[in-house]
């Protein structure tokens, strides 16, 4: 960690008396990372990168949106038609929040399969599980802005799960109304929150980084670096990786965009939000199903909502419930399948979260529920003691260039240190 | 750590032809987030008004909205021609004659913003200051306009502009 030293003289003259520069040289430039990441590790820098297009799209959609049950759905659509290139500002933002979420879940299950979230991570895993719940309340305050039938009637039934509350629940449901039902109070108080919540998240999100700059990235070996040749400089190694992963990030988002703009929303919210009229079949947002699957799974009102909170809520205490020291899934043969199992019963929630709440659903609902919980509280806990793991690799350069030998990448760098 | 690069001139091209896409890109992502602030269709649909004029006695005027700021029309009296048509050019900031402000000397049709910051200027009621030269007085900052709307005395550097209109009948303009 030497200080490096700038050629430029006013770089130099700043950076003597505000350390930006030498800051970003440690943060981006020579910090050491594993040698071994695989694509899998690209998730989080696209994950900033959504957040930055959600926040820069969100800054400018409103500017043109009036925050008024008489206006809100016609400037959405002034916007769709009237606005230069508003279609396609509101299009990246509105496929933004799913691609962000995407991005996030592919995140949260590289961290479950490699076991990122175990000592010393702990803070960091938690700090990314509330990043979770925040975009969840974001999202969720942002489809109710076009105040379309889905934005209303999924306002409805969310604000009333906390009417489950025992002997306050109405009352809190009246306050976050601001009135007896979702109306004028509650789409603009939505709309201020949900233009706060996006920078909450930004704090967090640095947090998280700082958490997770202070013992560097996990890896999918899941053994800790063990010296210089375990570790190559964040750039140009990863910035380049990072930025390749972008790019096809980039073009997936851009073809659903312009091409399939439509795909992941519901036709019935550029319907005007109706109080006097539900729609026949309302869902909410695809990554909200495997949740509200949860919801729909326990014949109890109150219980369906602690349920639904709980299944994150979990996550909370997941490094206390996972004692195996085994990090990575790689080495572990049996959590290995039921994480496949994990993730497919969440995939399977996400199926019938979005299934009418009748008939075989129900059962497998309640079926896939109980499957969820149970990993989490008998099985990670049951595995640390009776799973017996393979034999870890000596060091992360082990399996790549056989022993702590100088490999000719590493020599290259040692070269280019100097 | 290029000592031993073959091809260096190929690496080059690629690192020009890269960095040159990337700009390429940056600009037409950057585009639509400047155009966005621009006015909008319905905005610029809104631009052009007809004004019914059979209205304004000699002597009266009217202040109509077009394009969010006031135009002020005037159905001018024979004296307030005479005075602005008699004007010595060397007199004028901003000389111009009154002949080339007008479609028909009777009605005289300017925007009410003055050209030195943006202020409606006094003088369209029978009762509000009207300045020096009989036309229009900014009280902003004090400039006066005369009859022709032209600047005389004070901040301003041009006379107060003359939208684009036409005659759509004898009784009917198109401002815009």
């Amino acid at each position: 960690m030497s200080s490096p030293e700038f050629k430029n003289p006013v770089v130099k003259w700043i950076d003597h008396r505000l350390p930006v520069f030498s800051f970003m040289h440690h943060e981006l430039h020579e910090y050491p990372t594993p040698r071994n990441l695989s694509y899998l590790w690209n998730l989080g820098s696209l994950a900033g990168l959504a957040l930055v297009t959600m926040i820069v799209t969100g800054i400018i959609l409103a500017m043109h949106y009036t925050p008024h049950v008489d206006h809100a759905f016609e400037s959405v659509e002034r916007i769709m038609r009237d606005v230069n290139h508003g279609w396609l500002i509101r299009y990246i933002h509105m496929n933004g929040a799913s691609f962000f979420f995407i991005v996030v879940y592919i995140h949260i299950f590289r961290g479950l399969y490699y076991g990122s979230y175990k000592a010393p991570r702990e803070l960091l895993w938690i700090l990314g599980v509330l990043i979770l719940l925040l975009m969840m309340a974001t999202a969720f305050m942002g489809y109710v802005l076009p105040w379309g039938q889905m934005s209303f009637w999924g306002a409805t039934v969310i604000t009333n799960l906390f009417s489950a509350i025992p002997w306050i629940g109405d009352s809190i449901v009246v306050w976050l109304w601001g009135g007896f039902s979702v109306d004028n109070p509650t789409l603009s108080r939505f709309f201020a929150l949900h233009y706060l919540m996006p920078f909450l998240i930004v704090g967090v999100v640095i947090l998280h980084i700082i958490a997770l700059h202070r013992f560097g990235s996990n890896n999918p070996l899941g053994i800790d670096v063990s010296g210089k040749q375990d570790t190559i400089p964040f750039h140009p190694y990863y910035t380049s990786k990072d930025l390749f992963g972008a790019m096809v990030f980039l073009t997936i988002f851009a073809s659903a965009i312009f091409f399939y703009p439509n795909f992941l929303g519901h036709p019935d919210n550029y319907i005007p939000a109706n109080p006097l009229q539900t729609p026949a079949h309302i869902v909410p947002e695809w990554y909200f199903l495997p949740f509200y699957a949860i919801l729909r799974a326990i014949p109890d009102k109150l219980g369906g909502v602690l349920m639904m909170f709980g299944a994150i809520a979990v996550l909370f205490v997941l490094p206390w419930l996972d004692r195996s020291p085994v990090r990575s899934g790689r080495f572990r043969p049996l959590f290995k399948m039921f994480f496949w199992v994990l993730l497919a019963d969440c995939v399977l929630l996400g199926y019938l979260g979005g299934k009418p709440a009748e008939g075989i659903y129900v059962m497998l609902s309640r079926l896939a529920t109980a499957y969820y919980f149970i990993h989490f509280l008998v099985i990670l806990p049951l595995l640390s003691v009776v799973e017996k793991t393979r034999p870890l690799p000596q060091s992360i350069s082990t399996p790549v260039t056989g022993g702590g030998m100088v490999s000719a990448p590493a020599a290259k760098r040692g070269k280019a240190d100097v | 750590m290029s000592d031993t690069v073959e091809n260096q001139g190929r690496r080059d091209f690629i690192v020009v032809a890269t960095n040159t896409m990337l700009a390429v890109g940056a600009a037409a992502v950057i585009y639509p987030f400047v155009n966005q602030m621009n006015p909008a269709a319905d905005t610029l649909a809104l631009s052009s008004i007809e004004v019914d004029i059979s209205g304004i006695e000699e002597g009266q005027a009217i202040t109509v909205k077009w394009r969010g700021k006031p135009v002020f029309i005037r159905h001018r009296t024979a004296k307030e021609i005479e005075l602005a048509s008699q004007v010595n050019m060397d007199d004028l900031r901003d000389p111009q004659g009154d002949l080339d402000r007008v479609e028909k000397p009777e009605l005289l049709v300017i925007q009410g913003i003055c050209t030195h910051l943006g202020c409606v200027p006094l003088g369209q009621k029978i009762s509000e200051v009207k300045g020096d030269y009989n036309g229009w007085f900014c009280p902003c900052h004090g400039s006066h306009y005369d009859t022709s709307g032209r600047i005389r005395k004070g901040p301003a550097p041009t006379n107060l502009e003359v939208p684009p209109y036409t005659f759509l009948s004898d009784n009917v303009i198109k401002i815009g």
